[in-house]
């Protein structure tokens, strides 16, 4: 797969997520995967289980790490016990790129544990780019900040989500995990064509992209991750790829987790979307 | 309105417990209309309001961290059951919100909290505060650190005056009631999460427990340890206890031996060779550190 800076000049295939109900199966049968995700919350512990399935999951798979709450949005400073605690993972993991979402999601020390939607605003585009530079200085590994799902929208918003990611990613001068997904969620919750924000994407910054499953209610999408990808979110995959070259891809599968094998099964998928030397070669 | 503002605005709102029938409150607690708050923040739009969209996250907020809560606390809610525990959840959490970037750290203020706060745990005070701690000492003793453990070499050097250090994760507890037992009973019905979704459909109550006839008092002294990747609580006597409880405070050897005296009214005489045959299992146990 082609690499770029943005992912550490690295050639992931397709993975996904590692989660607990499949543990078992990975340990006993050693399946072939490219990759895992990690949610790097999960393993920022002093010790325990968790590193200890961590370093055998180390001992045979590539693992890139996923963060749920370092919140480059929030208006606060980075939390320098959070980032202390990451680098040491990254250590471990020598993960050839980190991400996490470009939201926001604690105020004066308090957390909300969501992913809260951003104010398109050049302050906030400003104040986020300067906090990712801040961490990635730190962390010294390139990171890559993923679109997130919204169910809500903010008056005083001077662009659209699209123009404040360019916004962000450029002023950081950082990569993009692009999550097709959240791209079609957001454009049916916000009445806008995915296409547009799809195009609208610096293609050369994309260092990896999501794919998942959602649940629609009555008059809003959720991002639940508990279903298999849907055909129009393959069809912005499609076209994703069509426009960044064939690039990391991770499926995301976090509530009624079916097995291992239908997971990766679901997972694979993408490769249909490969151009067909690469989608042989694979 | 700047970014900061606007944040904690969202949070001041979102952060409001729900109505019973899990809506945002019409008004904050200073008297506030939370509708003309979400029209000034959040666009409509053809499907809802400002108020139905800023209720959504309001929702997720509320649904994730109770979920964490009662995931990390079966014992305490099968105790006291599955609606009070709710209402107790949702004070706590409203006083207490997360301060960690890891909902791992959600229950850490619990016993504390509900020291002050009695009411909540009316009739079960002491079982309910002693679940919380034993629930507690569970999580600490899952992912906190293992130091590199003596060795036999370090173990024939020990004298009166060595400190010997207790690993991280073994937490002691002394219990007026066996929670330990009603504890072990509970676990293994519910699951943990891990999720990078931000979307909760709802609170988890299908993971119903059903609520536990209270146990009978009784002392009970107990660590709450790590080997293998795997918690294990065991059972000590008075004597053992007075004595790993010293050796934590970070009293030499013989100092500690001393103290657990004193505090178990025991003569060395009764101790006797038990102190032996105690380190050697607590060594093999792993409950020792190498001083750094």
């Amino acid at each position: 797969m082609p690499a770029n800076r943005f992912n550490g000049n690295s050639d992931y295939g397709v993975g996904i997520g590692l989660r607990v109900p499949h543990y078992q199966h990975i340990f006993s049968k050693k399946p072939v995967v490219d990759w895992f995700e990690i949610i790097s919350e999960n393993f920022m512990v002093d010790g325990g289980r968790p590193l200890e399935i961590l370093d055998q999951i180390l001992e045979r798979y590539r693992v890139v790490q996923h963060g749920v709450s370092m919140y480059f949005g929030s208006a606060e400073p980075l939390n320098r016990e959070h980032l202390t605690r990451l680098k040491s993972l990254v250590k471990r993991t020598k993960t050839a790129w980190l991400t996490d979402h470009l939201c926001w999601g604690s105020v004066d020390g308090r957390y909300t544990h969501d992913l809260l939607p951003m104010p398109y605003t050049f302050e906030a585009a400003k104040k986020t780019a300067q906090k990712i530079r801040e961490a990635r200085d730190f962390l010294e590994v390139p990171i890559a900040v993923e679109n997130v799902s919204s169910y809500a929208e903010f008056h005083v918003s001077e662009m659209t989500e699209w123009e404040f990611l360019n916004e962000v990613v450029e002023d950081a001068d950082c990569g993009i995990l692009l999550d097709v997904n959240n791209i079609y969620v957001s454009s049916r919750n916000h009445n806008f064509d995915p296409f547009e924000y799809l195009h609208s994407v610096p293609a050369e910054r994309v260092a990896q992209i999501h794919i998942a499953g959602h649940t629609k209610y009555q008059r809003l999408i959720l991002d639940t991750h508990d279903h298999p990808v849907i055909d129009p979110v393959w069809a912005l995959y499609a076209r994703a790829i069509e426009l960044a070259g064939p690039t990391a891809t991770l499926l995301e599968w976090d509530d009624r987790i079916p097995s291992f094998d239908e997971v990766h099964r679901e997972a694979l998928k993408a490769k249909r979307y490969l151009p067909s030397q690469l989608r042989e070669a694979s | 309105m700047n970014l900061e503002q606007l944040q904690r605005a969202v949070f001041e709102v979102t952060r409001q417990p729900l109505t019973p029938s899990e809506r945002l409150r019409p008004r904050l607690p200073d008297g506030r209309c939370v509708r003309e708050i979400a029209n000034a923040l959040i666009k409509p739009n053809d499907r809802m309001t400002s108020f139905e969209r800023l209720q959504v996250y309001s929702q997720q907020y509320w649904f994730r961290i109770m979920g964490s809560l009662s995931e990390d606390f079966p014992g305490l809610r099968s105790l006291i059951g599955g609606r009070k525990f709710e209402k107790l959840a949702v004070a706590y959490l409203n006083e207490c919100p997360s301060e960690s970037f890891t909902l791992r750290n959600l229950g850490s203020r619990l016993e504390a909290w509900l020291r002050k706060r009695p009411e909540y745990i009316a009739g079960v005070e002491r079982v309910a505060i002693d679940m919380v701690r034993l629930e507690w000492a569970d999580i600490e003793a899952f992912d906190k650190l293992e130091l590199p453990r003596i060795t036999t070499a370090d173990s024939a050097k020990l004298d009166g005056d060595t400190v010997l250090r207790l690993q991280p994760h073994l937490q002691l507890l002394d219990l007026a009631y066996p929670v330990d037992e009603l504890l072990l009973r509970i676990r293994g019905k519910a699951s943990k999460s891990d999720t990078a979704s931000n979307a909760v459909l709802k609170f988890p109550r299908q993971a119903r427990i059903r609520r536990s006839s209270l146990p009978r008092p009784g002392k009970v002294y107990l660590a709450v340890y790590r080997l293998n990747g795997i918690v294990y609580f065991k059972r000590l006597t008075r004597d053992a206890f007075a004595l790993l409880q010293a050796m934590g405070e970070g009293k030499p050897l013989e100092k500690a031996i001393e103290i657990s005296l004193v505090r178990s009214r025991r003569s060395l005489d009764r101790l006797g060779g038990q102190v032996q045959e105690w380190f050697k299992e607590w060594s093999s146990l792993g409950w020792f550190a190498r001083q750094s």
